[in-house]
């Protein structure tokens, strides 16, 4: 390979980097200001393992492999999913209210934002940031052996320190988040009593039943045609979610029911009356509306 | 060509959106994500600053930045439960009895 050859391979690869550099610098910003933006927190959390997975990408480009792994496995893999579950806990539906408490709260925060960023661009503008120098195989292939070499000399102490605080946060999360119970379990006599003297010894209704589909967000429809509310999770009904295109009680006939009931698990059946869509549609909505006003 | 002056400036831009996500959110969850950006962009800052360099110290900073986000993540959100079970809210506003 001649030195032209290899200064085109260079050069190649120079142009590589930086348009990867610039794809998941754009994207990182994206993610980072949508996750600042966005509303419902389980979006902030799947924007947030954007930005993280393309900063692994970003440390493989600086030559840190290693460090580029373990963001993928400890932040996107644990950190997040951590989140996730806390998240699942604490309702996946909590969203910020957009009403300010403190007047003035975001312009102040605006303000304060624009001036950081002005006060640590004049920094780095004024650090003499220099090129990258040349490196040896601690930045490709012995990465992993050099930081090992690094953490097992240098940074003993504090590598030693580490495994206290991972100790100790374990601990103190087992501790925070253990739950002393106060009454005693309930016994299986117990939950039948209950069951039996609660006025429903049946178990609730699942959803879809009767109706035109299955899904999980589907009432299920009483004889008479009107959805029964027990059979949807309160969770989804609080978050007024309903299907779409559940028929309302009032255009739902009788001749509707027995053409339907046959085909209530089929998704793609083909229904019954399609002309009179459009009129069941319009009417769906406006019952879905005062049910939606009915659940707030 | 893509000097680390390229990733700094990256880390700060990241650093500030983080900034004021905490100040604006007030949603606890979310502060936490905010601050975990934060985090975020200071590692890339090591990072980089290892690649100018040239030697690996910096790399070895930002893992041990990954190894006390993780513990105070476990705690912070242990701790954020605990408010939810006993306010069932896990806004900021809501925790106010300091206050009076």
């Amino acid at each position: 390979m001649t030195a032209s050859h290899l200064v085109l391979a260079t050069g190649a690869a120079a142009t590589t980097r930086s348009i990867t550099f610039w794809a998941l610098a754009i994207i990182a910003v994206g993610a980072a200001l949508g996750m600042v933006l966005a509303r419902r927190a389980v979006h902030c959390a799947v924007l947030l393992a954007i930005v993280m997975l393309s900063l692994a990408v970003l440390y493989a480009l600086l030559g840190a492999p290693f460090l580029a792994f373990v963001q993928v496995i400890v932040y996107t893999g644990a950190v997040l999913m951590l989140f996730l579950f806390v998240l699942m806990i604490v309702g996946v539906s909590s969203s910020d209210s957009i009403v300010e408490t403190i007047r003035g709260q975001r312009l102040a925060a605006a303000v304060v934002g624009i001036g950081l960023l002005v006060l640590l661009s004049l920094v780095i503008g004024h650090a003499a940031i220099g090129p990258a120098v040349s490196t040896g195989p601690a930045y490709s292939t012995s990465n992993l052996q050099g930081i090992a070499q690094l953490i097992f000399t240098t940074y003993v102490w504090p590598f030693e320190i580490t495994s206290a605080l991972l100790i100790t946060a374990a601990l103190g999360a087992m501790v925070l988040a253990h739950r002393e119970r106060l009454s005693p379990k309930p016994t299986q006599r117990v939950l039948a009593r209950q069951r039996v003297s609660g006025g429903r010894p049946a178990p609730l209704p699942g959803p879809g039943t009767y109706a035109r589909h299955n899904a999980v967000d589907m009432p299920a429809l009483l004889p008479d045609g009107t959805p029964a509310e027990l059979s949807v999770s309160p969770v989804i009904a609080s978050r007024g979610e309903f299907n779409p295109r559940l028929p309302g009680p009032d255009e739902f006939t009788a001749t509707d029911l027995g053409a339907a009931a046959p085909h209530a698990g089929e998704l793609g059946a083909p229904e019954p009356g399609g002309a009179e869509r459009g009129g069941q549609e319009s009417g769906a909505s406006e019952s879905e509306a005062s049910e939606h006003e009915g659940a707030r | 060509m893509i000097s680390p002056a390229h990733y700094v400036a990256l880390a700060v831009i990241l650093f500030v959106i983080g900034g004021v996500g905490v100040l604006v959110r007030r949603n606890a969850i979310i502060i936490f994500m905010c601050v975990e950006l934060m985090l975020n962009a200071v590692n890339l800052a090591f990072v980089a600053f290892s690649r100018m360099h040239g030697n690996l110290d910096g790399q070895v900073i930002a893992f041990f930045v990954m190894v006390v986000a993780a513990a105070e993540v476990v705690v912070g959100l242990a701790i954020l439960t605990t408010i939810y079970r006993a306010r069932r809210s896990a806004s900021v506003d809501e925790a106010n009895l300091l206050k009076y």
